[in-house]
């Protein structure tokens, strides 16, 4: 993959998370979810889950989950390049979990990562943290927290690049 | 039939997988890739649902000319694994007692709009035969063709010392036993070649190893003291009793006493060489039980590695197999 990365000006990813783990803690202190466990999708979504665990002092270690062999697109593109094993070390059962992914476009890959949940238990609730918000939803969900919205043009994608330091880059969409 | 050219025919045009038919002349990065991908579907046996939905609706079928148990249970609980439907179509027992055609056969299963065909065939070269010749459109996994290839069982004794020794660079591999009929042999040799092992030997009795083996480019031993020594890797080999009785072996206690791995026998190798095994494994002919039991021994993580990487393999072929361009049917 030889993507066209350009930075994205003029969102910083640092204040967008301070203020997404402020939202995050009063979302769950509302509901009585204090003791939730966050789960990453790979790549950018797993390092925001563990910046927000940190962050807000979550015990149980940060769950990850690779939707590879969940994708609905399996068909007209294949396998995808660069697989991790998924690890959800806790049980999932009767849990508040926290999911959490760098951008939310069609909503299909959090479909996906609900789909692959469940095949571990029942947890007692889901909520969704997105750091971007591009609205070109394809499926009925939306997300709990959000950092930004951002409009893009036709074409256009964008993505967390890190993990130390994290930003916001744009890429082809036909490149990726 | 020219078995050398099958690089070309496993591949699609964008050089992704479609068919696997055997691990020689496949490059290097596929056989990663098939490692990776088999690596990440390791984790999927151990989630209290072991489906993924990757082959959803599709339809394989193993087709089966020779019996096997452990193999075929296998490969049927990989396509299960990809929530695939699976029909088991074992042949001996079946049509070709009719008196059809295997091509006839072939054009009857694939009219039931299968999509997979897991090949086993006692003769060499068959799998290749049906990719090429009788249906280019269907995925074609070799289980096991004459003594020519078994690839997913070199692949998944792959996995395992990868998962085990951390890679292949470096690497002594000791492969022991009736390497002449060995079609496991024969894989292992091409993909720890491929990989990048620093040593393969063969160990075995003149008569059972095959001439001009050298030149697929492994040293040969015929004792186990010089053969075994500082090996990081041992791999036993099956041997078929029926062949004991022939001309090939004296008998199955000489063979034990001078080629089967023993705990004594053990201390040539690596003092931390771990001990392989393809099952299923003849007790004090090939290998001691303290052995085959023993803390060396990788035999049963072998067995649910072999899940994982026929997984991966018929994720990849399914998937190279969708985006090649259609073929034509060659008569």
């Amino acid at each position: 993959m030889t993507a066209e990365c350009s930075p994205v000006s003029g969102i910083e990813v640092e204040p967008l998370l301070q203020d997404m783990s402020r939202r995050l803690r009063d979302f769950l202190a509302e509901r009585d979810r204090e003791a939730a466990c966050c789960i990453g999708v790979h790549t950018g979504g797993v390092w925001l889950a563990g910046r927000l665990a940190a962050e807000l002092g979550l015990r149980d270690p940060v769950g990850e989950l690779d939707i590879s062999f969940y994708r609905d697109d399996y068909e007209s593109r294949g396998l995808h390049q660069d697989l991790r094993p998924s690890s959800l070390p806790f049980t999932v059962d009767g849990r508040h979990l926290v999911l959490v992914d760098d951008v939310i476009m069609t909503g299909r890959t959090v479909r996906a990562a609900l789909n692959l949940l469940f095949d571990y238990g029942r947890p007692a609730s889901v909520c969704l943290v997105n750091l971007l918000d591009v609205a070109t939803r394809e499926l009925p969900i939306q997300p709990d927290i959000v950092g930004r919205r951002l409009q893009l043009e036709p074409g256009q994608r964008v993505k967390l690049s890190g993990p130390e330091p994290l930003h916001l880059v744009m890429q082809d969409a036909e490149t990726e | 039939m020219d078995l050398s050219r099958h690089g070309d025919i496993q591949l699609n045009e964008q050089g992704e997988l479609r068919h696997f038919l055997t691990t020689e002349g496949l490059p290097r990065a596929i056989l990663e890739e098939i490692l990776d991908v088999a690596d990440s579907f390791v984790p999927v046996g151990e989630k209290p649902v072991k489906n993924v939905p990757l082959l959803r609706g599709r339809t394989v079928i193993n087709l089966f000319f020779e019996p096997s148990t452990r193999t075929r249970t296998t490969f049927e609980l990989a396509a299960k694994r990809l929530s695939a439907d699976v029909l088991n179509f074992n042949v001996s027992a079946s049509a070709t007692h009719k008196g059809e055609t295997l091509l006839d056969t072939l054009r009857n299963l694939k009219a039931m709009a299968s999509d997979m065909f897991v090949i086993r065939h006692p003769d060499s070269g068959a799998a290749h035969f049906v990719a090429e010749f009788a249906t280019p459109d269907v995925a074609i996994i070799n289980a096991g063709d004459g003594w020519h290839a078994h690839p997913t069982q070199a692949m998944l004794d792959m996995l395992t010392i990868r998962r085990h020794k951390g890679g292949f660079d470096g690497l002594k591999v000791a492969i022991v036993g009736d390497i002449m009929h060995s079609r496991v042999a024969r894989s292992q040799i091409h993909a720890l070649r491929t990989l990048g092992a620093e040593e393969v030997r063969v160990i075995g009795p003149r008569t059972l190893m095959p001439r001009n083996v050298e030149a697929l480019g492994v040293d040969v031993f015929h004792d186990m003291q010089s053969g075994l020594r500082d090996a990081d890797v041992v791999m036993m080999l099956r041997l078929q009793r029926e062949r004991m009785l022939g001309a090939d072996l004296p008998s199955e206690q000489e063979f034990f006493r001078v080629y089967g791995l023993s705990t004594d026998k053990l201390r040539y190798a690596s003092g931390d060489a771990i001990v392989m095994h393809p099952g299923p494994i003849n007790r004090g002919v090939e290998i001691e039980s303290a052995v085959a039991d023993g803390p060396r021994s990788l035999i049963l993580n072998q067995v649910s590695y072999g899940i994982a990487v026929r997984m991966a393999v018929m994720s990849m072929a399914m998937s190279g197999q969708r985006r090649a361009p259609a073929q034509e049917v060659r008569q």
